[in-house]
């Protein structure tokens, strides 16, 4: 039973991991309807941002870097709203993900071409040690990023709920044409989100990065926020969150207490397997706003 | 105006074109005084997520190539190669084939998907396929494929040769055979595995030595691209308890089980990589974890060899690198200067029989079939230690290479100074079978070798 709440625990951390990916797909889907597919390309690019002005071309202190690197997500932002999505306004929502994904080929390559393609050690001095607790393996790394997606999704739902420019997002989100009529400039709005969605990108490629390297795998750290979307519902953060953690524990179980049985290696699909029951009973996901048309 | 503009840009034209033209008979004539070259394409893979490994292996073996260029050739005829960027992607890799496939005699398809790809269709094209170290096991087996030389050593006969050393660690003296089963016994070994046909290949051996030597395998598929394995990870250290892990990974998949493995206290010296979870850049990420993590190796790492100091000193010294200076004498890129070593030697060996000219596949493969590096060769090339004897038949195309180990002092790989033999005779008639088993369901005819000159 001591093993059972093990693979439990570190699953629900992992789970946090994925939902730290997640997150910038939920903003970006919440303020614009358009399914970022280059969040996890973002991931990868900030990490490399934050490994060049760290070591490989400037030796500048964490807390300059970090400011750096959020400031080359910025011009990120701007960038990718100027040049591929303002000329698509009011063209259909498919065609904004399309974009997405040359904005992904974009950055995979602008950043290998500046940063290499070696992989690269990145060590920002969290700690990495496992400490036992009635009996379970709980790592301190782990920990320390459930502190930090706790902060992060508090200063969200602050942001979204208590701010001038949250509330003006939420409107764009609920309608374009109406916001735009009352006031609020669709593309500035979009810029906003754009660029909070790249300081999420920015802490989800220090998490992946510290622990997997700074490396062009981090990309596919995207696949893994998919099934979270699907279940937590794609334009809520609560329901990100607690969909990372269903998924986190359920691949984790899935895998040690299932996969025996089916060969093993289900953890990449299992989640899936949990996204399409959830689709089945809740179409917009566990948290997802119910959206009905008239025709 | 329109008329003059007119004029000025058919000008424009005919003086480019003259230009062009002049500058293309200067080359011919230029390359025709060079002397006659052989074309070597190359499947290479400097982007995504494999980069690190593609970019190493290409870059060693045009440095060589460069080397031998620089140094008259190999009797007079020079190397001339292009590249083809694949990223590491299968349908790319066979079109890059099929873009070289009129002017190249060899091809390196530096993936495992790749091979499996080329394999049918460079046997119709008489191409010779050269997969150091990955591929088919089975392809060992000449008499099944002779176009395909899995060389040094297949993966099969590197599992033998790592149960071996494991057993080596464990106390058993290393020559005695009728012995290693003690030593074996109870042992309980996790085969860590990337889940793709590549993870699963050393399934049937490991299964099969574990029957005959008594310890106990587990085999842990990882899901690609694997990028978080806690699962396995506390399956394999908190429930099945295992004395040793073997990595089988690729890329990113291998630095993983080295974090995974720090944070449950699993000593990283009890966990032993496949040579392509060997590299500099599969344990650099990993930082303080990778201290003491074992990997085997097919060749030497680092430059104190008289060939990497010939590259450094001729090639780099006259700016003709291809790759930044820091990575020579990485595992990779010495990777690709074995693999340069090889196509050298073979091309010398059909020389010797068909003359000094450029050659056809079908005489590059019976040079293949005739290769033998021996150990007074190796030290002429400048490259003892680097690399272990080498003998090709036409039944054997796997070459009969040992296993070299190393492991990952916090900063660099250093060789631990054991080489392998791999378990032959086990393994050879497990290859047979398979191979035979192969023909039958495509159709070929075994060759008879003892009819082959």
């Amino acid at each position: 039973m001591t093993f059972f709440f093990e693979v439990l625990v570190n699953g629900l951390m992992t789970g946090i991991m994925y939902s730290l990916v997640g997150l910038g797909f939920a903003l970006i889907f919440k303020a614009s309807d358009v399914f970022n597919m280059a969040q996890g390309a973002m991931s990868l690019f900030a990490s490399l941002a934050l490994y060049g002005f760290l070591e490989q071309y400037m030796h500048l202190p964490l807390w300059l870097a970090l400011l750096c690197t959020v400031a080359v997500m910025t011009i990120w932002a701007y960038a990718i709203v100027f040049v591929v999505l303002k000329p698509l306004v009011n063209r259909p929502p498919l065609m904004l993900f399309m974009a997405t994904f040359g904005v992904t080929y974009l950055m995979e390559g602008i950043g290998q071409s500046i940063y290499g393609t070696q992989a690269k050690g990145l060590n920002l001095g969290i700690p990495d040690n496992t400490y036992e607790v009635a009996g379970i393996f709980i790592s301190s790394f782990d920990l320390f990023f459930t502190a930090v997606a706790a902060v992060l999704v508090v200063g969200l739902v602050w942001f979204f709920q208590k701010t001038r420019n949250g509330r003006a997002l939420r409107a764009v989100s609920d309608d374009h044409e109406a916001a735009l009529c009352v006031g609020i400039p669709l593309l500035k709005a979009w810029t906003i989100t754009w660029i909070v969605a790249g300081v999420v990108a920015t802490v989800a490629g220090v998490a992946w990065g510290t622990r997997l390297g700074v490396q062009y795998s981090l990309s596919f750290i995207a696949l893994k926020a998919l099934p979270v979307l699907i279940i937590g519902g794609i334009d809520s953060i609560t329901g990100v969150i607690i969909a990372g953690l269903i998924v986190g524990a359920g691949e984790n179980l899935g895998e040690v207490f299932i996969g025996p049985y089916v060969g093993g290696g289900i953890q990449t699909f299992f989640p899936y397997l949990l996204a399409l029951l959830v689709l089945y009973f809740k179409p917009y996901g566990l948290f997802g706003k119910e959206i009905i048309e008239r025709v | 105006m329109g008329r003059k503009l007119m004029y000025t840009f058919f000008a424009l034209v005919l003086t480019l074109s003259l230009v062009a033209f002049t500058g293309q008979a200067q080359a011919a004539k230029e390359k025709k005084k060079e002397g006659p070259t052989q074309f070597v394409g190359i499947l290479a893979y400097r982007t995504g997520p494999f980069a690190a490994g593609g970019s190493g292996f290409s870059s060693g073996m045009e440095d060589y190539m460069e080397l031998i260029n620089m140094e008259g050739g190999i009797n007079g005829v020079k190397y001339v190669f292009e590249e083809c960027e694949t990223a590491y992607n299968t349908a790319r890799g066979v079109e890059c084939y099929n873009r070289f496939k009129d002017k190249m005699i060899f091809v390196h398809p530096l993936s495992t998907g790749i091979t499996y790809a080329l394999i049918p269709k460079a046997t119709k094209d008489h191409i010779v396929v050269i997969s150091s170290g990955y591929g088919r096991a089975d392809a060992s087996d000449g008499r099944v494929f002779p176009w395909v030389f899995p060389l040094p050593t297949n993966y099969w006969s590197q599992n033998t040769a790592k149960i071996k050393w494991i057993a080596k660690q464990e106390g058993w003296d290393g020559k005695d055979m009728s012995t290693i089963g003690k030593y074996l016994k109870g042992l309980k070994i996790a085969n860590l595995h990337i889940d793709v046909p590549y993870g699963q290949e050393t399934k049937p051996i490991l299964n099969a030595m574990a029957k005959k030597f008594g310890f106990k395998v587990r085999h842990f598929p990882v899901p690609w691209p694997g990028i978080d394995q806690k699962a396995q990870w506390m399956d394999i250290v908190r429930r099945f308890k295992a004395d040793w892990v073997i990595n089988r990974n690729w890329g990113v998949s291998c630095t993983v089980p080295l974090k995974e493995a720090a944070r449950l206290g699993f000593p990283r010296n009890r966990i032993l990589g496949v040579w392509w979870c060997g590299s500099e850049e599969d344990v650099l990420p990993a930082g303080p974890a990778a201290k003491g993590y074992y990997s085997t190796n097919w060749h030497g790492v680092g430059r104190n060899f008289p060939v990497i100091q010939r590259i450094i000193d001729k090639v780099y010294g006259k700016m003709k690198g291809h790759i930044s200076f820091t990575r020579v004498g990485s595992v990779y890129y010495n990777r690709g200067v074995y693999a340069g070593i090889i196509n050298t030697e073979a091309i010398r060996t059909a020389q010797k029989k068909f003359g000094n000219r450029p050659l056809t596949g079908d005489e590059f493969r019976w040079a293949m079939e005739h290769l033998n590096i021996t150990a007074e060769r190796i030290k002429e090339l400048g490259a003892e230690g680097f690399m272990q004897p080498l003998k090709f038949s036409c039944a054997d195309h796997e070459g009969g290479g040992k296993v070299f180990f190393q492991q990952w002092d916090g900063q660099k790989w250093v060789m631990t100074g054991e080489t392998m033999e791999p378990m032959k005779d086990f393994v050879r008639k497990m290859i047979e079978k398979s191979a035979e088993k192969y023909a039958k369901e495509q159709g070929i005819k075994i060759r008879d070798c003892s009819k082959v000159d």
